[in-house]
C-alpha cells in the first residue's frame, strides 16, 4: 500500500523540481490535446516553447516576448507579496485597467504640450490608481470583514465597465471621426513608452518589471517587513504575537500589488497598446497568478516563470497564425500547467512511503 | 425617459428567471462550503456547463439532455478540483482559481463552431389553474421547468442538511473534519461526493444561461455569475432558505437595470450594467457577519 506522510520539512528538492515536472507534463498532455485536434503534437509544441527563441524569424519574436513578460512579471511580483500573506487579491486585471485609465487621462489631460515631466506623471497616476482601487477590497477588509477575493474580482467587471465609457466618452479622442478609443499615446513623444533600443522591445515597463524583482528579492530575504509577510502567511497566530498588525499587513500587501498592477497598464497602455480602447486589457491580470505560482512566489522564480508565459503567448501566436491552432488552447494550456503544478506540489510537502504502515 | 414602460408585474416574472442560473450555481456550492471546502472554481464550471449544455442541446434538439449533459460536465470538471485538492493536498483557494481558468479555456475551445447558433426553445409551463390566478400566475407560475427544479433542488438540499442523517454527517464533516475522522466518518468521500454535486449544480446554472436565458453560445458569457454566486452563499451565512433571498435581490437587480437601459434613462449603459456587481459588493458588506463552517478551506490530511 502507498501513503502519504508529511515532511518534517518542504523537501528543497521538490521545491526546484515541480515547476519543471509541471510544464513537462503539460507538454505531454497538450501534446496530446494538440494530436486529437488534427495538428502534429511536435510541431506545434516546438513552435511554442522553441522557434520564438531559437528559430531563424527569432529576432522577431525575441522583443515580443520582453513586451509580454514585462507586464505579467510585474503584476506577479505585486501578487506574490500578498498571497505569500494568505491575502488574496484576484483583482489584478481591474487594478491594471483603473491605472491605465488613470494614468492615460493624466497625460491627456495636457495634451498637446511638449515637457520630459509629462511621462513620469503618467507613470505616477496609474500607480496610484491602481493602488486606490486594490485599496476598496483592502479598506472593507480590514474594516467590515469583507471576503477581499470576492470584492476584488467584482471590482474587474466594474473596471470593464468604467474602461468601456472612458473609450466611449470622457477619454474618446475628439479626433477620432466618432471611433471609440482615446488619442494614440505612442505616437505623442511626450507620453510614448518608448522602446529604450529600438528593436529590443525594451520598454520602461520591462524596467521596472526588472527592479521590481531585485526589490522583491531585497525587500523578501533582507528585510524584517519580508520576514513578518511570510510569517503571516504561514503562522497567522504567531505573526499576531509577534506583533504584527494584520490590518497594516493586508493594506501595505493590497496596496502593493495594486500599485504594480497600475504601473503594468501605464506601460502597456502607452507603449505596446498605446491607446485606451474598449478591450486593451488581455487577461494579463489573470494569467500572472499561474506566474505568481509557478515562480514559487519567489521573485527569481516569478522571473523565470512570466518569461515562459510570454513565450505561450508569443509561440501560441505563431502556432496560430501557421498551423491553425485555435487561440483557446493556448489558454488551456495555461490553465492546464497551474493545475499540474498544485497537483506535483504535494510531493514538495509530503513523500510517498511504499509498504504497510505499521499500525498505530 | 419613460418610466411607465416598465411593466411591474413583467419585472418581477423575469426575476425569477434571471435568478434561476446564480441560484443553481449558489446551492451546489452552499453544499460544497457546508462540507469544508472552498471551490473558487465555480465560474469555470459553469461555463463548461453552458457550453457542454449547449452542443448536446443542438446535436439532439433536446435541452433535457442538454441539462443532463451540463450537469455531467460540470461534475466532471469538479472532480479534477476534488482530486486535486483531497488527494493531492493541494490550496483550495489556487486550485480553484486554476479550476476557473482552465475552465474558461476549455469551453473556448470546446464552443469554437457552436457561436452564432441558436439553442433549441425550451417553452415555458403555463401551470394550470394556478398560472390563471391574475398578477401572481405571470409572476410565478408560468416558467420554464428549470425554474421549478431550481426551486427543487434549493427545497432538497434545504431537507437534506436539516433532517437527514447523511446532512448531518456532512455538516460534522464541514465543522471539523478532524472529529468526523475520528468517528469513522470518510471525510473525503463526502467532500468529493459534495464536490461534485456542487459541480453539477454550477453546470445547470451555466446551461440554463446559453439555453434558456441567452439562449446561444458567446465566449466567457457566464461574465462573473460565477463569482457572483460565491457572494451569495457568503451573504446567505450559509443558509439555504437566505440563498433564494440573495438570489433574487441579484436577480431584481439585474432585471431591473436591463429594464432601465430599455426605457432610456439618462444614466449611461456601462454604468448600468455595473450595478449588479457593486450591489454585490454593498451586500457582502453588510452581511459578512455569518459564521462559515469550521473547516472551510482547510486541508484534511489524516495522520496516523
Amino acid at each position: 500500500m502507498m501513503v502519504l506522510e508529511k515532511r518534517p520539512q518542504p523537501s528543497q528538492r521538490w521545491v526546484f523540481a515541480a515547476p519543471l515536472l509541471a510544464v513537462v507534463l503539460t507538454m505531454m498532455v497538450g501534446g496530446a490535446l494538440f494530436a486529437a485536434l488534427g495538428k502534429n503534437p511536435f510541431e506545434v509544441i516546438r513552435t511554442i516553447f522553441y522557434d520564438p527563441l531559437f528559430s531563424q524569424n527569432a529576432w522577431f519574436y525575441r522583443p515580443e516576448i520582453l513586451i509580454k513578460g514585462g507586464p505579467l512579471v510585474l503584476l506577479a511580483i505585486g501578487l506574490s507579496f500578498g498571497f505569500r500573506a494568505g491575502i488574496w487579491n484576484i483583482g489584478a486585471e481591474g487594478q491594471y485597467i483603473i491605472g491605465a485609465i488613470c494614468g492615460a487621462a493624466v497625460g491627456l489631460a495636457l495634451y498637446p504640450a511638449e515637457t520630459r515631466l509629462i511621462f513620469p506623471l503618467m507613470v505616477l497616476a496609474g500607480a496610484l490608481g491602481g493602488w486606490a482601487w486594490a485599496m476598496i477590497p483592502a479598506i472593507l477588509r480590514v474594516r467590515f470583514g469583507t471576503n477581499e477575493i470576492l470584492v476584488s474580482l467584482m471590482l474587474v467587471y466594474v473596471a470593464e465597465q468604467l474602461l468601456a465609457s472612458m473609450a466611449l466618452g470622457a477619454l474618446r479622442n475628439p479626433e477620432g471621426m466618432g471611433f471609440p478609443g482615446s488619442r494614440n499615446l505612442s505616437q505623442w513623444p511626450a507620453a510614448a513608452n518608448k522602446e529604450l533600443i529600438a528593436g529590443s522591445g525594451m520598454h520602461w515597463g520591462v524596467v521596472a518589471a526588472f527592479i521590481a524583482v531585485i526589490f522583491a528579492y531585497i525587500v523578501l530575504s533582507r528585510h524584517q517587513f519580508g520576514f513578518q509577510v511570510r510569517l503571516s502567511g504561514q503562522a497567522p497566530r504567531a505573526a499576531r504575537f509577534a506583533g504584527v498588525n494584520p490590518g497594516r499587513m493586508i493594506l501595505i500587501c493590497m496596496g502593493i500589488s495594486g500599485a504594480l498592477a497600475g504601473l503594468a497598464g501605464l506601460f502597456e497602455v502607452a507603449g505596446p497598446s498605446g491607446q485606451i480602447s474598449i478591450d486593451f486589457n488581455v487577461g494579463y491580470g489573470f494569467t500572472a497568478i499561474i506566474v505568481a505560482f509557478l515562480g514559487r512566489l519567489h521573485p527569481v522564480g516569478i522571473l523565470l516563470a512570466g518569461g515562459l508565459m510570454a513565450l505561450t503567448y508569443v509561440g501560441g501566436g505563431i502556432a496560430q497564425g501557421q498551423l491553425g491552432l485555435p487561440a483557446a488552447a493556448i489558454q488551456l494550456l495555461q490553465g492546464m500547467l497551474l493545475f499540474f503544478l498544485l497537483a506535483v506540489d504535494v510531493l514538495t510537502n509530503y513523500r510517498f512511503r511504499f509498504g504497510k504502515g505499521e499500525v498505530a | 425617459m419613460d418610466l411607465s414602460a416598465i411593466n411591474p408585474i413583467l419585472l418581477l416574472a423575469s426575476l425569477m428567471v434571471a435568478a434561476t442560473p446564480i441560484l443553481l450555481a449558489a446551492v451546489g456550492e452552499l453544499v460544497v462550503e457546508r462540507a469544508g471546502v472552498l471551490n473558487l472554481g465555480v465560474e469555470g464550471m459553469m461555463i463548461v456547463g453552458a457550453i457542454s449544455g449547449f452542443i448536446v442541446a443542438v446535436n439532439t434538439g433536446s435541452p433535457w439532455l442538454g441539462f443532463i449533459a451540463a450537469a455531467v460536465g460540470g461534475a466532471l470538471l469538479s472532480l479534477l478540483f476534488g482530486i486535486l485538492t483531497q488527494y493531492f493536498l493541494s490550496n483550495q483557494v489556487a486550485s480553484g482559481l486554476a479550476l476557473t481558468l482552465f475552465g474558461l479555456g476549455l469551453s473556448a475551445l470546446m464552443g469554437q463552431n457552436y457561436q452564432g447558433i441558436k439553442a433549441p426553445a425550451f417553452p415555458d409551463w403555463h401551470i394550470p389553474v394556478l398560472g390563471d390566478i391574475p398578477v401572481i400566475g405571470p409572476i410565478v407560475f408560468q416558467h420554464d421547468p428549470m425554474v421549478y427544479v431550481g426551486l427543487l433542488i434549493v427545497l432538497g438540499v434545504w431537507a437534506f442538511l436539516k433532517y437527514s442523517r447523511a446532512g448531518l454527517v456532512l455538516r460534522a464533516v464541514g465543522e471539523n473534519h478532524d472529529a468526523a475522522h475520528a468517528l469513522g466518518y470518510h471525510v473525503i468521500r463526502v467532500r468529493l461526493l459534495a464536490i461534485m454535486f456542487g459541480g453539477a449544480c454550477a453546470g445547470l446554472g451555466g446551461a440554463y444561461l446559453s439555453l434558456v436565458r441567452v439562449p446561444q453560445w458567446t465566449e466567457g458569457m457566464t461574465a462573473g455569475a460565477g463569482w457572483i454566486a460565491l457572494a451569495i452563499v457568503v451573504f446567505a451565512s450559509w443558509k439555504p432558505g437566505r440563498l433564494l433571498l440573495g438570489a433574487y435581490l441579484f436577480g431584481g437587480v439585474t432585471v431591473l437595470q436591463l429594464n432601465l437601459q430599455a426605457a432610456g434613462l439618462a444614466i449611461p449603459v456601462e454604468y448600468l450594467s455595473m450595478s449588479p456587481y457593486i450591489a454585490t459588493i454593498v451586500v457582502l458588506v453588510i452581511m459578512s457577519s455569518g459564521r462559515a463552517p469550521g473547516s472551510l478551506g482547510r486541508i484534511f490530511h489524516a495522520a496516523r
